[in-house]
């Protein structure tokens, strides 16, 4: 058996190493190390309410309107305001547009790339990923980078600029939308369709959205030669590696709920564990600290009761991570555990038969912002210019609230209590920290150290490229996991 | 062909640390032409950038192992994200797997680059993680918020004997930086070109002011009072446009956008210490009625009496818009 390090990690927006136990060809152990602390919630402890707007989207650049939207969810809870129509269209689709653009940028810049290393070299598919998706270099950069470019003119239109914006608000959104607005808005998703569908799918999202189950999937794929869309260029590859069988974690799948319409949301919140779906409720959450460089780690706190206290030096920690468990289990989350809650009935037919694995995580992303988009194309239809986007309240003495939302990479939830009009703690769980999370006191592995083990090592294998198959499925987002 | 600025090429290396990678988010929606396209064009090379590259782990450190022993020559470092020295100066806040620290190995780099650029204020200056009793210790690499020293201290210059180039803004907008390599690429970047913050004058000279849609009720005092409100938002809502350093409203940001132009006010996001303005970002604070921070090069006496004139003057169009989140225009108004 071996011992070694591997990081640090690119392409996981933020600061990651992980460190094995190899026993012959495969891992036996594994633990998820996030080596840089930024202390945002001891920042913003004593700021007036209202300013966790300010700093709250620049714990990330890539999740930075979703930490915006659960800052503002989260004062809303606090000031009880309701947010009128135009304002939660607006809201969604500002929320929609980075969700969408950040699983794109993940596909094309963060996650294909790895099969075009050098170790692939010998294998048939290699000369062909190489030309489409190799860093940089790739056909698809160069089509994608423009098009995601073009996508975010919505924020320009929305939010004023992304990142860090300050246009959600508790009350709903600063920007007033005018019939031009509108306009643009909608010729925007239309490019950004047409990217999608001539370079992603190779077919219409419509026909995409209707896939109810495998044979549906499959049926679809036997018409087509396997790289004729970047989708099928994937599934292509997944079955040569056998992507489906790698990466496999605890397969208890959480989701918060996002995109708030009439009646709920567009998908709802839940946990889903062995085929059962069940209610989510944000009282089981503790964060466990046993493995973390804090102080305070007493027993696992509730975020209204947590504290964040780093020790350098705290012993049996190996990371400024913390570890969320719901009900004392390790979950996953993501855009697989949001679509699977939510009841996806193809992609639950891929877990069932494997589970949360590189495949099934990477397809629930493809399928998701497909079907957003559509949702976009409805939303800005809805919006009546002239109409209200924003209510206005005042933030009380004392008090608290949560605000709980996913972002592309999972579910994320803000809790911050106020008194004598200023903030007295505020704690970030961000969708990495669920993920990435270290053991917890009894001893069990978050859901990438589950995840890791049983990867393959190839011979000669220094940073072994499964392992970072695997790393990158979850599309980590470090900055957040360590704000 | 051969052309002149594929001749004259340039390497560049691209690091993270104290920051949220929102700089590199922004760096990544460059338009007309695309990043990589303005990159190439420029003659530079990326040696390693964390979204864009191939390598890590081992491959990744033995590359900076062959800069900092000089196997490889770098020409361009940029730095996103502050430099953390805590806790206690010992920069455990970011750690390495080889069990140093993320300071120290940024100290060596920036000794070997010809030129060095912090990105985003928090490279600058320390930024968003040194605001509150700033925890992790964070300081810009030449800068400790408006002071000079930082990392690299007051004295240094880089390899091309240039101090650091603070391309600042939170995050920074992708034609600054696109601007700053390709000026450093092709030699054109002197140091007349920086000002008195090291920030490139080229976006630094201008005020966030120029440009802003909303100087009609600027002239008029015609403001704001909540989110959303179309007036201007200097006077309650804490907005300082008049005095931020940077071309946001005549360079737009992702198409047509700018914060004052997305309904929400400037919070001087290029300037040392703007984490820290010892009040509320979203409020104006006022002495007897009247805002503290007044445009810098205007007498107040004179910013007073006129405000006054104008505010008696104001048309109604303007004054009934400027607390409304849309136009409300006299027409509009005649047929009700």
């Amino acid at each position: 058996m071996s011992r070694r390090v591997v990081g640090p990690f690119n392409r996981v927006e933020g600061d990651l190493e992980v460190h094995l136990d190899i026993e012959g060809d495969s891992v036996n152990a594994a633990w998820v190390v996030s080596p840089l602390y930024r202390g945002f919630e001891q920042i913003l402890t004593g700021k007036k309410p209202q300013d966790a707007l300010v700093y709250t989207p620049r714990i990330c650049g890539i999740c930075s309107v979703a930490q915006s939207a659960a800052a503002a969810a989260a004062l809303a809870k606090l000031q009880g305001l309701e947010v009128p129509r135009n304002g939660r269209l607006a809201t969604n689709l500002v929320l929609a547009c980075e969700n969408v653009a950040d699983h794109l940028t993940h596909f094309y810049l963060f996650f294909m790339p790895d099969f075009a290393r050098e170790i692939y070299a010998g294998e048939p598919w290699f000369t062909e990923a190489a030309i489409r998706f190799k860093a940089q270099s790739g056909t698809a950069t160069a089509q994608f980078l423009p098009a995601r470019a073009e996508f975010l003119h919505l924020m320009g239109v929305l939010a004023g600029k992304w990142p860090h914006s300050l246009a959600i608000q508790p009350g709903g959104t600063t920007r007033g939308v005018e019939l031009r607005d509108q306009t643009r808005i909608k010729t925007l998703l239309f490019s950004f369709r047409r990217f999608l569908e001539t370079h992603l799918f190779g077919d219409s999202l419509e026909a995409v959205c209707s896939w109810r189950n495998v044979a549906d999937l499959e049926s679809w794929r036997s018409q087509r030669p396997p790289a004729s869309s970047d989708f099928g260029h994937f599934l292509h590859l997944a079955d040569q590696l056998d992507l489906e069988n790698m990466g496999r974690a605890c397969d208890r799948f959480l989701s918060y709920g996002v995109y708030p319409q009439d009646g709920g949301h567009l998908f709802t919140p839940g946990v889903w564990h062995e085929g059962v779906t069940a209610m989510f409720d944000p009282g089981w959450i503790r964060e466990d600290l046993t493995s973390s460089w804090m102080a305070h780690r007493d027993e696992p706190r509730h975020p209204f009761s947590g504290v964040t206290e780093p020790d350098a030096d705290a012993p049996d920690g190996y990371t400024w991570c913390k570890a969320p468990r719901l009900a004392g289990d390790v979950v996953e989350v993501g855009a697989l555990a949001r679509q699977v809650v939510h009841g996806h009935s193809l992609l639950r037919e891929l877990v069932s038969h494997s589970g949360g694995n590189v495949r099934s995580r990477v397809i629930a992303r493809l399928l998701e912002a497909a079907r957003v988009l559509l949702e976009m194309e409805r939303w800005v239809d809805e919006i009546e210019p002239g109409s209200p986007f924003c209510s206005h309240g005042k933030s009380p003495a004392e008090g608290q609230g949560f605000g709980t939302i996913e972002a592309a990479r999972g579910s994320l939830g803000h809790w911050i209590q106020v008194d004598q009009g200023k903030i007295q703690n505020y704690q970030i769980v961000s969708p990495t920290t669920w993920n990435f999370s270290p053991r917890d006191a009894a001893d069990v592995p978050g859901a990438l150290e589950q995840a890791l083990v049983g990867a393959p090592v190839r011979d000669g294998e220094v940073d072994p490229v499964a392992v970072q198959h695997i790393v990158r499925s979850f599309d980590p987002c470090m900055v957040c996991t360590v704000h | 062909m051969k052309t002149s600025v594929a001749s004259a090429p340039g390497n560049l290396l691209w690091m993270q640390s104290g920051g949220c990678g929102g700089c590199s988010m922004s760096l990544l929606g460059a338009e007309s032409p695309d990043l990589l396209t303005t990159i190439e064009g420029a003659g530079l090379r990326v040696l390693w950038h964390p979204s864009l590259s191939e390598a890590c782990g081992s491959e990744f450190n033995r590359m900076l192992d062959d800069i900092e022993q000089d196997r490889t020559p770098l020409d361009i470092l940029c730095l996103e994200g502050s430099v953390i020295m805590g806790p206690g100066g010992s920069g455990k806040f970011h750690r390495l797997p080889d069990g140093g620290v993320m300071k120290d190995r940024i100290d060596a780099l920036a000794r070997k680059a010809r030129f060095v650029v912090a990105i985003g204020t928090c490279a600058a200056y320390g930024g968003i993680p040194a605001a509150g009793g700033n925890p992790t210790e964070s300081c810009g690499l030449q800068y400790d918020g408006g002071v000079p020293g930082g990392l690299l201290g007051a004295d240094f210059t880089s390899g091309d004997e240039m101090r650091v180039v603070n391309i600042a803004g939170c995050p920074v907008h992708p034609g600054w930086v696109t601007d700053t390599l390709m000026q450093l690429a092709a030699g054109a970047l002197v140091e007349e070109q920086l000002d008195e913050l090291g920030r490139p004058r080229s976006y630094a000279d201008h005020l966030v002011h120029h440009g802003c849609p909303r100087n009609e009720y600027y002239e008029f005092k015609a403001s704001a009072e909540k989110a959303g409100d179309l007036g201007c938002m200097m006077e309650n809502r804490g907005c300082l446009g008049t005095q931020a350093r940077a071309d946001c409203n005549t360079r737009l940001w992702n198409g047509e956008g700018s914060c004052l132009r997305g309904g929400y006010p400037c919070i001087n996001c290029t300037a040392p210490g703007f984490e820290e303005p010892g009040h509320s970002h979203l409020e104006t604070p006022k002495i007897a009625g009247i805002p503290i921070g007044l445009p810098t090069d205007m007498p107040k006496a004179w910013f007073v009496a006129l405000s006054s004139l104008s505010k008696a003057a104001t048309p109604s169009r303007l004054k009934e818009s400027a607390t409304s989140d849309h136009l409300v225009s006299s027409s509009q108004k005649g047929r009700k």
